[in-house]
């Protein structure tokens, strides 16, 4: 079977500086996935790259067998691929049900109609609603997106990554900043929503990581310098001493 | 999803959107009553300088909303859309001459068509170029396009008519229902009838998916991206129909002038649309309807009684973006909390007790300006001048001695004024809040 995500000899450089440094990844469809790695080793920059954001220096990186390496975001989110950001990336002048709503219009086929009444739009509003419950916001749907609290406005990042019922999911550190509470329920909807999706997602913590993930890559300095289910990763010296260990001391 | 500090009770949650719509006289309602208002307007109001400075008004309307659609609704600030209003109007001008001479028989109430069509084919056009890009680069390029077809429509006397302009005569064409719009009164419905269509359609465009998504590129254009939308596409769209809207009220100036020249497509009608659109208030959909009333009226009525009416458009425009940055609009939504609870008598007195100040400042600032502009412009003419019929001589010490003190004065008390304004405005707000938390 074709793997979901594909990714070979990835390579991004800003000028002279080579921060991602020959990545190959493949991750199967349905798989839960992360990527850990110290600050700084290039993970949101690898985001980034699969999300069209950046355009790779080299390498490629293919979306369900197609390639997609150089293409615009707005093209490779048509093909199915739907991310969050680190840092909160949403749209503060608009409702929080307009936020919501905006991020299912695509998928839906609306398109760019500008001859229908949105608030007909049956099964976007039906869809809306779905997102605003899951993600627990059904109750501040009115209010402007610029005012919720942070914890809120993360959740509503999550929401529009996912409004779009996209099959690869990739959320960077969905969880940061987050009491433990809040990451509980968090996790809850991150198991939930990529129950019929592959996922691919950056954390810190250590205990959603291997709470949630199949498999995990650790990324240091641009390179992966592990690919493996949790235990082995644990279990793994090099890892240990490149990264678990810094978290340890 | 979270610890909410100081979140509303539950009750205060309006009930979500159900889709079925507001009921019919919700919906229609405003629009019934704002047909019945154009339609009563002249009997009112029907001196001919009441009717011109209506119609005058009517197609600024479009003009300004036209322009909300990139401002406001897509955060595109253009510096050149005049070029839309113009070449709509030249295209008209030309289509009129044609159609009376030889054309079909197209009545004069359907000619608005062809500046729309003009509107959106230069919109296509120079959509393509500016759009590309947004922020200040976007607003570079619509200078420079502006700047391009201004100096062009000099150059191209032909078409343009150089100086002079292009005219015409609304009443060649062929009768519309015995129509022939001779008379301002007549010219006056047509109008009102295109700006009540356009009106609607553009409410009706930000109710739409891509109205929408206009928005959240005006929010985030960064993030549109990532939910599927090309930015650059949903820009290129909205400058092309904002054009198409803008040559409908070009057209409907060269029907109502009877001539359009170089000016109506140049840089100051590109500068009072924006002003229009600020003043009003970019922020709602209403506000720049508010604002080109206001300035409509403003220009009519100050350029009657001074010829520095630009200056005075200027400061205004300057004391709105200093004082009041989302406009008239934005004001007047701020006193909607306090009329729905009942607690406008609390801010009125303050606010009429900063209005007295403001206005005592508004007059000496405008003195210094007139006897400047007689000692000046109008030197030929000698000192002695009146101003707000009092008799006076612009070269005496105590009438500059009034200015300085009425504006010095007049404006420290407002800004006082002002800040006492602002606490009972906030004092009223809790109040109004309170009992929403309390009930
Ligand atoms: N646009 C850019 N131009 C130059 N350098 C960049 C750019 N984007 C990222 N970098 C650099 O690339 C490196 C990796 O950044 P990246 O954000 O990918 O790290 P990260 O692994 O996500 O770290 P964190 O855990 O702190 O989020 C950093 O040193 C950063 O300064
Ligand atoms: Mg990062």
């Amino acid at each position: 079977m074709t793997p979901a995500l594909e990714i070979t000899d990835l390579r991004k450089s800003f000028g002279a500086m080579e921060i991602i440094r020959g990545v190959t990844l493949s991750i199967p469809a349905g798989e839960r996935h992360a990527v850990i790695g110290p600050n700084g080793a290039g993970k949101s920059t690898l985001f980034h790259l699969i999300s069209g954001h950046y355009r790779p220096s080299a390498g490629t990186i293919r979306l369900r067998g197609e390639a997609i390496s150089g293409m615009a975001p707005h093209l490779i989110n048509r093909r199915g691929l739907s991310r969050s950001f680190q840092i909160t990336n949403i749209f503060p002048r608009l409702s929080v049900w307009e936020n919501v709503r905006c991020a299912t219009l695509w998928a839906m086929g609306y398109r760019y109609a500008f001859w229908r009444n949105i608030e007909r739009l049956a099964d976007a509003r039906q869809r809306t609603e779905e997102i605003l419950t899951e993600i627990n916001l059904l109750d501040r749907w009115h209010v402007p997106a610029g005012v919720l609290s942070y914890a809120e406005q993360r959740a509503l990042e999550i929401g529009l990554s996912i409004a779009g019922n996209a099959e690869v999911l990739l959320l960077d550190e969905p969880t940061a900043g987050m009491s433990r509470a809040e990451t509980e329920r968090v996790v809850a909807l991150i198991r939930r929503v990529s129950e019929k999706r592959t996922l691919l997602m950056i954390e810190h913590d250590m205990g959603v990581v291997f709470d949630l993930a199949d498999r995990i890559s650790v990324l240091v300095y641009g390179e992966i310098l592990a690919s493996d289910t949790p235990e082995r990763v644990k279990a793994n010296p090099a890892v240990q001493q490149a990264y678990l260990g810094l978290e340890a001391s | 999803m979270s610890e909410r500090t100081g979140a509303a009770p539950a009750s205060a949650v309006p009930p979500l959107p159900t889709g079925r719509g507001a009921g019919f006289m919700a919906t229609f309602g405003p629009w019934i009553a704002a047909a019945v208002v154009l339609a009563v307007l002249p009997q009112v109001l029907s001196s001919g300088l009441a009717l011109s400075t209506l119609s005058l008004m009517g197609m600024m309307i479009i003009f300004a909303l036209s322009y909300n659609m990139l401002l406001g609704q897509t955060g595109l600030l253009s510096f050149g859309h005049a070029v839309f209003f113009g070449l709509g109007g030249f295209l008209t001008v030309h289509a009129m001459n044609a159609f009376a001479a030889d054309g079909p028989p197209l009545p004069l109430i359907a000619l608005p068509l062809v500046g729309a069509a003009a509107g959106l084919f230069f919109g296509i056009v120079f959509g393509a170029v500016s759009t590309r890009r947004a922020g200040t680069t976007f607003a570079m390029i619509t200078l420079g396009i502006g700047e391009l077809v201004s100096s062009s429509a000099l150059i191209l006397r032909h078409f343009f008519g150089g100086e002079e302009g292009v005219s015409t005569d609304r009443t060649g064409l062929a009768p519309f229902l015995g129509l022939t719009f001779g008379s301002q009164l007549q010219v006056y419905y047509l109008i009102a009838a295109w700006c009540f269509v356009s009106v609607a359609a553009m409410y009706a465009l930000t109710r739409t998916p891509f109205g929408r998504i206009c928005n959240a590129v005006r929010d985030n254009p960064h993030r549109v991206a990532f939910i599927g939308y090309d930015p650059q596409r949903v820009r290129f769209l909205s400058f092309s129909l904002s054009g198409l809207f803008a040559g409908i009220a070009g057209a409907l100036a060269a029907i109502n002038f009877e001539i359009m020249n170089a000016g109506q497509l140049g840089a100051t009608q590109s500068g009072t649309v924006i002003l229009m659109a600020f003043i009003g208030g970019i922020g709602s959909f209403g506000g720049p309807i508010i604002g080109a009333i206001l300035v409509t009226y403003l220009q009519v009525a100050l350029s009657d009684i001074t010829d520095a009416w630009q200056l005075y458009f200027g400061l205004l425009f300057i004391a709105m973006v200093m004082f009041a940055p989302d406009g008239i609009a934005g004001l007047l939504a701020r006193q909607q909390p306090l009329l729905r609870g009942r607690q406008l008598h609390r801010v009125l007195p303050a606010y009429a007790l900063a209005l007295v100040p403001g206005l005592a400042a508004v007059a000496g600032l405008s003195l210094a300006v007139e006897m400047t502009n007689r000692l000046t412009v109008h030197a030929g003419d000698g000192p002695a001048m009146s101003f707000l019929h009092v008799p006076l001589r612009a070269d005496a010490p105590v009438p500059w001695l009034v200015a300085v003190v009425l504006f010095a004065g007049g404006g420290w008390l407002f800004l006082r004024a002002g800040g006492v304004a602002r606490q009972a405005y906030d004092e009223a707000l809790a109040i109004v809040q309170g009992r929403g938390n309390a009930s």
